[in-house]
C-alpha cells in the first residue's frame, strides 16, 4: 500500500497528531481532581502507588484515556467507510443496524438475564451488532443487483426493526429503561479495562482492515461499473467494509455505548480538510475522530465540577456548532 | 370539472393520462394511479377493520350508522368517541408524514433523508421531553411546546444553511448537526429525569395515538387541509429541481423560492404529525420508497406516499393495539413497514431495480 499525500495533508495530519497528545495530557490531569503535569508523567512512567494523584491518573483517567483513543479511532474509521460504500454523506456507522443490533443485545441482557456489568453486556452488544449487520448485508448488499441506495435503505428498515423491539421492551420494563438510559447516553466511563481488552482483537483487525480500504473506496465512489473495469472487486470489497465496520463499531459500541455524532461527522470535516481521497480520509479519521471525543470528555468533566456529563452528550452539543461552523464556512466536496 | 383526457396519439403515450381542473393540467403515468387506487382500497379496509377490531366487537354493517353518530348510544360512544378520531388522526399523521418525506427526499436527492435527519424531530422531541420531565406535563403544553420546538429547529437550521441560497445538501448537513444536540438534550434528560418521567416521556418519543380524540383531529385537518394541496401543486417544481439547479433554472423555475417553499411544507407537515402523534419512527423514511416501487416510477409519487404512509400508520397501530397489548404505535411502525420495504428491495432486485 503506498499513500502519497499532499503537503497540505500531511500538514494537517501532523497537526491533528498534536493536537491529540496535547488533549490526551489534558485528558491525565484534568478532571474533579486537578494533578500537576509533573505528577501525570511521573504516573505514566514510573509509577508511585501510593501517590494519591498518581493514583487517579493511573487507575481512573489513563484506561479512560486509552478507551477514548481506541474508540474514538473506530468510530471514525468506520464512519468513513460506511459513507464510502454506500456512496452516501448521510450514512452513519449507525445504518448498517450496529448499534440497533447492540441495543437490542444490551437490553436483553438486562431484561431476561438480569445482567448489570458492562462487561457482562459486552458479548451481548457484540453478537447483536454482529448478528444485525449480516442480516443487513444477507438483505441489502448481496442480491444480482445490489446498489448503495439498497444498502442504505435494507440498513434503515433493519435499524428501525431493531429500534421497534428495543423500544418495547423498555416501554414494558422500567428497570430495563433505568439501566438502559445511562448505556443509551455513550459514556467513557462505565467501559472498564477488561472490556477493552476483551474486544482489542477485534478492534486491532478492524483497523488493520480499515486501513487497507482505501483504493477500493475509491474505486466504488466512481460507481460499481467503472471500479470493476479499473479491476476492483465491488463486492469483495464491499464485504470487508462491511466486516470492518462490523468489528470496530461493534467492538466501540461494548466498550462505551452507542455515541451517535462521531462517526457521521468527522469524515465531513476531513473530507472538508484534505479533499475527498479515502486513503487520505482513513487516516485521517483515525487521528480527527479520537480527537473530538477525548476533547469532548474532558469539557464533560470540567463544565458541571465535580460532576460529569457523559461524553455522548457533550460530543454532540459541542460539536454541533463546531460543524455547523465548519459547514458554513467551507465548500464541503460533496461525496 | 375534472375531465381525463386521453393522450393517446402515439402508443408510448398510453402510460400517461392527462387531468385537466380549469387552468391546471396533470400529466399522470398509470401505474401511478394504480398504485394510488390500491392503496387507498388497503387503507379502506385498514380503517374498517380499526372500527370493528377492539373488546367490544362492532359488526361491520353497523359501522356506517355509528359513523354518523346514529344508533344504539353504546355503539355509537365505542365507534364515534374512541375508535373514530383515534384512525382519522392516524391517517392524517401517517399522511403527512409520507408526503413530507417525499418532498423531503427529492428536494435533496437522498433516499435517506426524512424530517428526523433535518432536525424536525429532535427539536420537538427535545422540547417535549424538557417539557415532560420540567413537570409541566399538560398533553396541550407539550403539544405545542413540540409543535415550536420542531419548527423553530427547521428555522434554525434553513437560517443557518443560508449563504447566498440554500443548498439541499448544506441543509442536511447542518441538520444533522444540530439533530445530534438535540437527541444529546433528550438523552440527557432522560438520565437526569426520575424514573416514572422518563418513562412517561419514552411514550412520547415513541409515538402514540392513544386518547387521541375529535380535539385532535379538528386542528390536524385544518393544518393539513391548508398545507396539502400547495405541496401537491408544488410536484411541478420538484420534479424540475431533480434535474439539477441549471437545469432547473432553464426550464423556469425559480429554484430558491421552490426549494424554500417545499421545505416549508415539508416541515411544516412533519411538525404537524409530531405534535399529533409524536415522533414515530421510519413512517417518513419508508412510505416514499415504498410508493416510488409500488408505481415503478423514479419520478415524484407523493399521492402514492401519502397512502403508503397512512396504510402504515392505521396498519401499525392495529398491531400495536391488538396483537402487542396495547403498546404506543410508534413501536409497531418500523415492525409493519419495514420487512414490506425490505421485501419490495428484493423484488426490485429481479425486475432491475428503477431506483
Amino acid at each position: 500500500m503506498s499513500v502519497a499525500l499532499s503537503r497540505r495533508q500531511v500538514a494537517l495530519l501532523s497537526g491533528g497528531l498534536l493536537l491529540l497528545v496535547v488533549v490526551a495530557a489534558a485528558s491525565l490531569a484534568l478532571g474533579a481532581r486537578a494533578v500537576p503535569l509533573g505528577q501525570v508523567w511521573e504516573s505514566v512512567v514510573d509509577h508511585d502507588p501510593t501517590s494519591r494523584d498518581q493514583l487517579v491518573v493511573r487507575s481512573l483517567r489513563l484506561p479512560r484515556t486509552i478507551i477514548g483513543l481506541a474508540v474514538g479511532g473506530a468510530l471514525g474509521l468506520a464512519g468513513t467507510i460506511m459513507q464510502g460504500i454506500t456512496r452516501n454523506p448521510l450514512a452513519d456507522p449507525g445504518v448498517l443496524g450496529v448499534n440497533a443490533g447492540a441495543a437490542v443485545g444490551v437490553v436483553v441482557a438486562i431484561n431476561v438475564f438480569g445482567i448489570a456489568s458492562a462487561l457482562g453486556w459486552m458479548a451481548f452488544a457484540m453478537t447483536g451488532a454482529a448478528a444485525a449487520s449480516v442480516l443487513v448485508y444477507l438483505l441489502g448488499a448481496r442480491g444480482r443487483s445490489s446498489s448503495p441506495v439498497t444498502l442504505a435503505l435494507a440498513g434503515a428498515a433493519v435499524a428501525a426493526m431493531l429500534v421497534a423491539v428495543t423500544s418495547a421492551i423498555l416501554l414494558m420494563d422500567q428497570r430495563t429503561l433505568d439501566q438502559f438510559r445511562f448505556w443509551v447516553v455513550g459514556s467513557l466511563v462505565g467501559g472498564e479495562v477488561d472490556v477493552l481488552t476483551a474486544v482489542g482483537p477485534f478492534l486491532l483487525t478492524g483497523t488493520a482492515l480499515a486501513l487497507l480500504l482505501g483504493p477500493v473506496l475509491n474505486a466504488l465512489g466512481l460507481g460499481d461499473d467503472v471500479a470493476t473495469a479499473l479491476g476492483h472487486r465491488v463486492r469483495a470489497g464491499r464485504a470487508v467494509g462491511l466486516l470492518a465496520i462490523v468489528l470496530l463499531v461493534g467492538s466501540a459500541v461494548s466498550i462505551a455505548g452507542p455515541i451517535g455524532f462521531v462517526g457521521l461527522v468527522v469524515p465531513h470535516v476531513a473530507r472538508g480538510l484534505g479533499g475527498p481521497d479515502h486513503r487520505w480520509l482513513l487516516l485521517a479519521s483515525l487521528v480527527f475522530a479520537p480527537l473530538l471525543l477525548l476533547a469532548a470528555d474532558v469539557v464533560g468533566r470540567l463544565v458541571v465540577r465535580p460532576a460529569e456529563l457523559q461524553v455522548g452528550v457533550v460530543t454532540a452539543l459541542v460539536g454541533a456548532p463546531f460543524f455547523v461552523a465548519l459547514v458554513r464556512r467551507r465548500r464541503l466536496v460533496e461525496a | 370539472m375534472t375531465r381525463v383526457l386521453e393522450a393517446a396519439t402515439t402508443l408510448e403515450d398510453r402510460s400517461r393520462v392527462a387531468v385537466r381542473v380549469g387552468s391546471l393540467s396533470w400529466r399522470v403515468e398509470r401505474r401511478v394511479v394504480a398504485a394510488t387506487l390500491a392503496l387507498v382500497a388497503v387503507l379502506v379496509g385498514l380503517f374498517t377493520l380499526s372500527m370493528v377490531l377492539g373488546d367490544y366487537p362492532v359488526p361491520p354493517s353497523a359501522i356506517p350508522a355509528a359513523v354518523l353518530g346514529r344508533g344504539p348510544e353504546e355503539l355509537q360512544f365505542v365507534v364515534h368517541t374512541l375508535r373514530l378520531p383515534r384512525a382519522l388522526v392516524g391517517v392524517m399523521v401517517g399522511a403527512a408524514f409520507g408526503l413530507s418525506g417525499a418532498v423531503l427526499q427529492r428536494v435533496t436527492g437522498n433516499v435517506l433523508a426524512s424530517p428526523d435527519i433535518i432536525g424536525i424531530t429532535a427539536g420537538a422531541s427535545a422540547a417535549a421531553v424538557a417539557l415532560v420531565v420540567l413537570g409541566t406535563a399538560s398533553v396541550l403544553v407539550v403539544t405545542l411546546g413540540a409543535l415550536a420546538g420542531g419548527i423553530g429547529m427547521a428555522v434554525l437550521v434553513y437560517v443557518l444553511a443560508w449563504r447566498d441560497g440554500v443548498s439541499g445538501y448544506r441543509m442536511v448537513l447542518i441538520g444533522i448537526g444540530l439533530s445530534s444536540a438535540g437527541t444529546a438534550v433528550v438523552q440527557y434528560l432522560l438520565t437526569r429525569a426520575d424514573l416514572s418521567d422518563a418513562s412517561q416521556a419514552m411514550v412520547w418519543l415513541t409515538g402514540s395515538l392513544n386518547g387521541r380524540s375529535w380535539g385532535h383531529v379538528g386542528p390536524v385537518a385544518v393544518a393539513l387541509a391548508v398545507v396539502v394541496p400547495p405541496t401537491l401543486l408544488g410536484a411541478r417544481a420538484l420534479r424540475a429541481l431533480q434535474l439539477g439547479d441549471d437545469a432547473a433554472r432553464q426550464l423556469g423555475t425559480r429554484v430558491e423560492s421552490s426549494r424554500a417553499l417545499l421545505v416549508l411544507a415539508s416541515v411544516l407537515l412533519a411538525a404537524v404529525a409530531v405534535a399529533a402523534a409524536g415522533p414515530v419512527a421510519f413512517v417518513a423514511l419508508a412510505a416514499p420508497p415504498i410508493a416510488a416501487r409500488l408505481s415503478r416510477t423514479g419520478g415524484v409519487a407523493l399521492v402514492p406516499a401519502m397512502a403508503a404512509g397512512a396504510c402504515m400508520l392505521l396498519a401499525a397501530d392495529l398491531v400495536a393495539q391488538h396483537l402487542m397489548g396495547g403498546l404506543p404505535v410508534g413501536v409497531a411502525t418500523a415492525l409493519v413497514g419495514a420487512p414490506y420495504l425490505l421485501y419490495l428491495l428484493a423484488r426490485s432486485h429481479r425486475i432491475g431495480g428503477s431506483r
